[in-house]
């Protein structure tokens, strides 16, 4: 299981990029969860070779640390790291 | 996460370990043990597939010459501490957020990004002439001064290729 489709409440696209050994990811997928909304994960540890290339400029994009976990909200806005209060804001939960 | 195949009597015995050798040097786990555990299943996660403890909350290039600063505990967890009372996976914490006085917020990165990183170590500046070079611990900042680096650090057990020459 390299990413996941979370079926949810529909606030448009929202793609959290992280690391399948990540505690911080963790917490910020849970978050997610609970929120109800729907989205997307992908695991960037898991993905190989041009895949991984190809997620980090996308990661790296957003956040030029490249650094998990890398929330992306409707190619729009980013938030890096387990920010509890501005994700919950920045999908207007 | 993902965790496969991990014998819960080896996290045990990990996290066992590296609390004993962090509260030996000075140093404290998260006080929030499944959290930490958490962080443990990752070091031995990435021990498994990348053949040493990279760092869970950092993308290893499986390359151990490029990993060489995020293996752990890793070159930055001593600044991190110091600044922020927490390394950047949290693993380890200072005094203030183990007695749960300070909460714990999220550290940012400090490695250099991808296109900024490099493999050259900063020679020392030419300084006295020593009758034996002087090595660092890029990890916790232990000097020696001898003909090679010790095999292990006997502060902080970081290995050998963590040694940088000081002087």
């Amino acid at each position: 299981m390299i990413g996941e489709h979370v079926n949810g409440k529909n606030v448009g696209k929202v793609v959290l990029y992280a690391l399948s050994t990540c505690g911080w990811c963790e917490k910020t997928k849970q978050l997610l969860r609970t929120t109800g909304i729907a989205f997307d994960f992908i695991y960037v540890d898991l993905l190989e070779g041009v895949e991984q290339d190809d997620a980090m400029d996308i990661v790296e994009r957003w956040n030029p640390h490249g650094s998990f976990p890398t929330l992306v909200i409707n190619d729009r806005k980013s938030i890096v790291g387990f920010r509890e209060k501005e994700i919950r804001e920045a999908i207007g939960l | 996460m993902i965790f496969e195949g991990l014998m819960e009597t080896d996290v045990e015995n990990l996290y066992q370990t590296l609390n004993r050798e962090a509260e030996a040097g000075g140093y404290h786990l998260n006080p929030d043990i499944e959290f930490t555990k958490n962080l443990v299943r990752g070091l031995m996660k990435n021990e498994r597939r990348y053949g040493y403890r990279s760092c869970p909350c950092r993308l290893a290039s499986g390359k151990r010459a490029e990993d060489l600063d995020i293996i752990c505990p890793c070159d930055y967890r001593d600044p991190d501490i110091a600044e922020y009372g927490a390394c950047y996976c949290s693993l380890y914490v200072n005094n203030l957020i183990r007695a749960g006085e300070h909460l714990l917020f999220p550290v940012p990165e400090r490695r250099p990004p991808r296109s900024q990183r490099s493999l050259k170590t900063v020679m020392a500046t030419p300084g006295p002439i020593l009758p034996f070079p002087v090595w660092r611990c890029k990890v916790c900042g232990y000097l020696c001064a001898r003909d090679q680096p010790p095999d292990v650090c006997p502060i902080c057990k970081a290995t050998k290729d963590r040694f940088e020459r000081f002087m």
